[in-house]
């Protein structure tokens, strides 16, 4: 009991370095969700229910613009792929954990806490509780991620409308893949998904995310073909 | 409405974390996969910042006097500069606000 114990902590202490772009981004994400209306029980819930940021700011950005249900919920599948990734590497270290634990730690595999403990993982190949890393590591971002949310629907109560904070929303997102884009094939991905945002954005429902994110993707296979993934 | 819309969003979620987990295979993609979903932030969130910069509210193409255009630039060069998520998205507010409220 005790060394598992250590092992959770010691999957806490680890993520915190990578815990602190997160709680601005957890601030904003409270912010808008109040300043579109969703009000304060909505947004709330959001954090907890979803629990993933850039998920969760697309909803609310589409949500406010009038996207229907199978467009926001398919847009989340597509920003949430990348989690496939995480899933297949996290799934070897897992084999032998009860379901129980396969269903908590799946809710608790964030981006932060997947880097911090397959890194654990990856270092500790003989240990039968180091699965009380992940538990540490997702659920010290968990908690600190609800904690930010409630901050910012806070926040979001005082904020005056006028400070155009929705504008933090593709801020957000800028921050977020401004050094991929640093690479000449990001770039080339983004430009044309942004442009075919551009040109499609009238498209009924909303559904020009979709062709956006199916324009890059079909661009991002291309590059696949050539070398310049691999600089 | 937006129940049921948060709740499949929330499931959707969570299964893309399980699906592997759960199926147990360790090396389920191709290289090639791989690759291609390295790209999926680059290739997404392009759509949500391109609208929110480029366009106003009633959907019209805004390229000069507008102010969210020098805004993303800004935080699009502090961003390059610094890669700092903290000072991208400042510098993006902070000139948003110095051009809306004192220009």
């Amino acid at each position: 009991m005790n060394t598992r114990y250590k092992i959770f902590s010691k999957g806490c202490l680890d993520v915190i370095p990578l815990i602190i772009p997160v709680v601005p981004f957890g601030v904003i994400f409270g912010v808008i969700g109040i300043e579109s209306g969703l009000g304060p029980t909505v947004t709330f819930l959001m954090s907890i229910i979803i629990f993933a940021g850039s998920s969760q700011l697309a909803f609310v950005q589409l949500y406010t613009g009038g996207a229907t249900t199978p467009v926001i919920v398919s847009s989340v599948a597509i920003v949430n792929s990348r989690h496939f990734l995480y899933s297949a590497v996290i799934a070897q270290y897992l084999t032998k954990v009860k379901l129980f634990w396969k269903i908590i730690l799946s809710y608790f595999l964030t981006d932060q806490a997947f880097i911090v403990s397959q890194k654990y993982f990856k270092e500790q190949p003989k240990n039968k509780d180091r699965h009380y890393h992940l538990l540490g590591s997702g659920f010290t971002l968990w908690f600190v991620w609800q904690l930010s949310t409630i901050a910012g629907i806070v926040l979001g109560e005082v904020i005056p409308k006028e400070l155009n904070l929705a504008f933090a929303v593709p801020l957000t997102f800028i921050s977020l893949i401004i050094v991929d884009i640093k690479k000449i094939d990001h770039l080339i991905v983004a430009i044309t998904s942004g442009v075919f945002a551009i040109i499609f954005f009238n498209l009924p429902l909303r559904t020009y995310i979709i062709v956006a994110a199916a324009a890059g993707i079909l661009v991002a296979y291309g590059m696949s073909y050539t070398k310049l993934y691999r600089k | 409405m937006i129940w049921t819309t948060l709740v499949l969003a929330g499931l959707v979620t969570f299964f893309t974390r399980f699906s592997m987990i759960a199926l147990l295979k360790k090396d389920y993609f191709s290289p090639r996969v791989k690759i291609v979903l390295s790209y999926i932030p680059s290739a997404v969130f392009p759509a949500i910042i391109f609208p929110a910069v480029f366009l106003n509210s009633t959907g019209q193409l805004v390229f000069l006097d507008n102010p969210k255009v020098l805004a993303a630039l800004a935080a699009v060069l502090v961003g390059y500069l610094t890669e700092s998520v903290i000072a991208t998205i400042l510098s993006g507010l902070g000139v948003l606000w110095l051009l809306i409220f004192f220009i």
